[in-house]
């Protein structure tokens, strides 16, 4: 395997849309969360979610071509052009076609489905757009971000619900270190806050319901959590061999030395009870990437506020760490983004690589109520300075699907 | 308002070009709209003008005059 680091980032987050908003926000401890302003939730339990206000696609489009496709890939269209120019790819000479891309989304274009099923209903088949196949696939971000960069390297997707972005980066990984691409722009993008998509994960009792409260209702391991709180947006990063990287002096934030997946074979939605499927994606992640469990220093957890994933998550980590899982610490970022779905593993790799750039791991908001089952140092409300040299972060999904990448601090 | 005028500022609107760039021999090639800016293009019209366009009609139209001789036909 060929060295894979990654020298750039884009951020489109609840807690902001570009790297050092974004930064300042989390070791602030500051929460994206409120009440939903894009339609109208009076009849549904939770209306509460991380929305990107005031979102302008044409930032980073054409008017044109935002028209054409749905939310999701014009925030994954927006980080990667971010993640493109903070690599300082715009001017360096390229074959593109060793560059890739592999974004992941969880559900793709739900906004346009949602929309054109309505034109359907209301005006018949005559009206229903001819972009709507295109806009609602799930590769299109990968897809559009490839139009407008020009890359001809593998070109895919990954749809694995809430795991969708830590897959996307860990086989961007695996396809740059086989040697099938130099530079990889890896990911994912999500936008979900809709109708169709509030009210089937309200029937599935998933949110939140703290609507008086919205900046508090995002609160993983706290006792008093009660669901996890909806977001959307996007992370990218800029995978790319520490030799290309190198030569081109580029900037590293830090290398992706590990990656582990497991399936839970367990339900449809709810974890193995033993944390099994958890505990072996984190096994593997340190077993690709030669770590012993006593090196690693920072988790940043799936940690999504449910009762759920926080007391197994916490389980599978106490049973593969044993002694060290309490020297070690762990934090929630979707205590303030809220649950990003299939962008929240790149968002949140992007927030343990800055974790590790900084030297100070930001904390998981809204802890006040320890629960006895969640006993682990989830750094708790304050952010804390604290060098990390290698660092875990874990995405879980429905279906029972897992993934974890484990990332080293980069040192010249 | 004239059928030309209605027709350029649906054109304008959908493809977001400027209504002063259109003129009768605009070609749809001109604005670099492709096949399914077309297809939404004579939704539009049709929805706007109350009449229906077959596909072959479609084939026939290459400029913005061809659609304003054509709603002008129909209507």
């Amino acid at each position: 395997m060929r060295r894979v680091v990654i020298t750039g980032i884009g951020v489109m987050t609840p807690v902001g849309s570009d790297k050092n908003i974004f930064w300042n926000n989390l070791v602030n401890g500051k929460s994206g969360i409120s009440n939903v302003e894009s339609f109208d939730v009076s009849q549904y339990p939770s209306r509460i979610a991380g929305e990107i206000k005031e979102f302008d696609p044409t930032v980073c489009m054409e008017k044109r071509e935002a028209k054409r496709v749905d939310r999701f890939t014009q925030l994954g269209v927006c980080a990667a052009m971010q993640a493109w120019h903070d690599a300082g790819l715009d001017h360096v000479q390229l074959n593109k076609e060793d560059v890739g891309v592999l974004v992941g989304s969880g559900i793709g274009g739900i906004q346009t489905t949602e929309e054109q099923l309505q034109i359907l209903a209301e005006k018949g088949p005559r009206r229903v757009s001819p972009f709507m196949v295109p806009a609602l696939i799930a590769n299109m971000a990968s897809g559009y971000i490839s139009i407008m960069l020009g890359l001809r390297g593998p070109n895919s997707t990954v749809v694995t619900a809430c795991a969708s972005s830590t897959h996307a980066v860990g086989d961007a990984w695996h396809i740059i270190g086989r040697g099938d691409a130099e530079i990889m722009v890896a990911g994912g993008a999500e936008a979900a806050i809709s109708h169709l998509a509030f009210s089937g994960f309200s029937s599935a009792r998933a949110l939140s319901t703290r609507n008086d409260e919205p900046e508090r209702a995002s609160r993983p391991f706290d006792l008093e959590r009660d669901g996890f709180v909806i977001g959307e947006g996007s992370g990218i990063v800029i995978l790319e061999t520490f030799e290309h990287a190198l030569k081109r002096g580029a900037h590293i934030y830090g290398e992706i030395v590990g990656y582990g997946m497991s399936g839970d074979a367990y339900h449809m939605t709810a974890p193995d009870p033993e944390g099994r499927g958890a505990f072996l994606c984190m096994q593997r992640a340190l077993k690709s990437a030669g770590l012993s469990v006593e090196e690693v220093d920072y988790i940043n957890a799936h940690g999504t506020s449910t009762e759920f994933n926080d007391k197994i998550e916490t389980k599978a980590i106490k049973k593969l760490f044993k002694e060290h899982a309490y020297q070690l610490a762990v934090s929630s970022t979707k205590s303030m983004t809220g649950h990003l779905l299939g962008a929240a593993g790149a968002v949140e790799l992007i927030a343990t690589l800055l974790i590790m750039e900084n030297g100070v791991i930001h904390p998981t908001i809204n802890y006040d109520y320890p629960d006895p089952e969640c006993d682990l140092d989830y750094v708790p409300n304050k952010a804390r300075k604290n060098a990390v040299k290698f660092a875990l972060s874990n995405s879980f999904g429905f279906g029972g699907t897992n993934a974890t990448l484990a990332v080293k601090k980069y040192q010249s | 308002m004239s059928v030309e005028n209605k027709v350029k500022g649906i054109i304008a609107d959908q493809l977001e070009v400027g209504i002063d760039k259109l003129t009768l021999d605009t070609t749809f090639e001109d604005i670099d709209a492709d096949s399914l800016d077309i297809v939404e293009l004579v939704m539009a019209l049709e929805e706007e003008f109350d009449l229906e366009i077959s596909d072959q009609e479609i084939e026939n139209i290459k400029t913005v005059g061809d659609v304003v001789r054509y709603i002008e036909s129909k209507v």
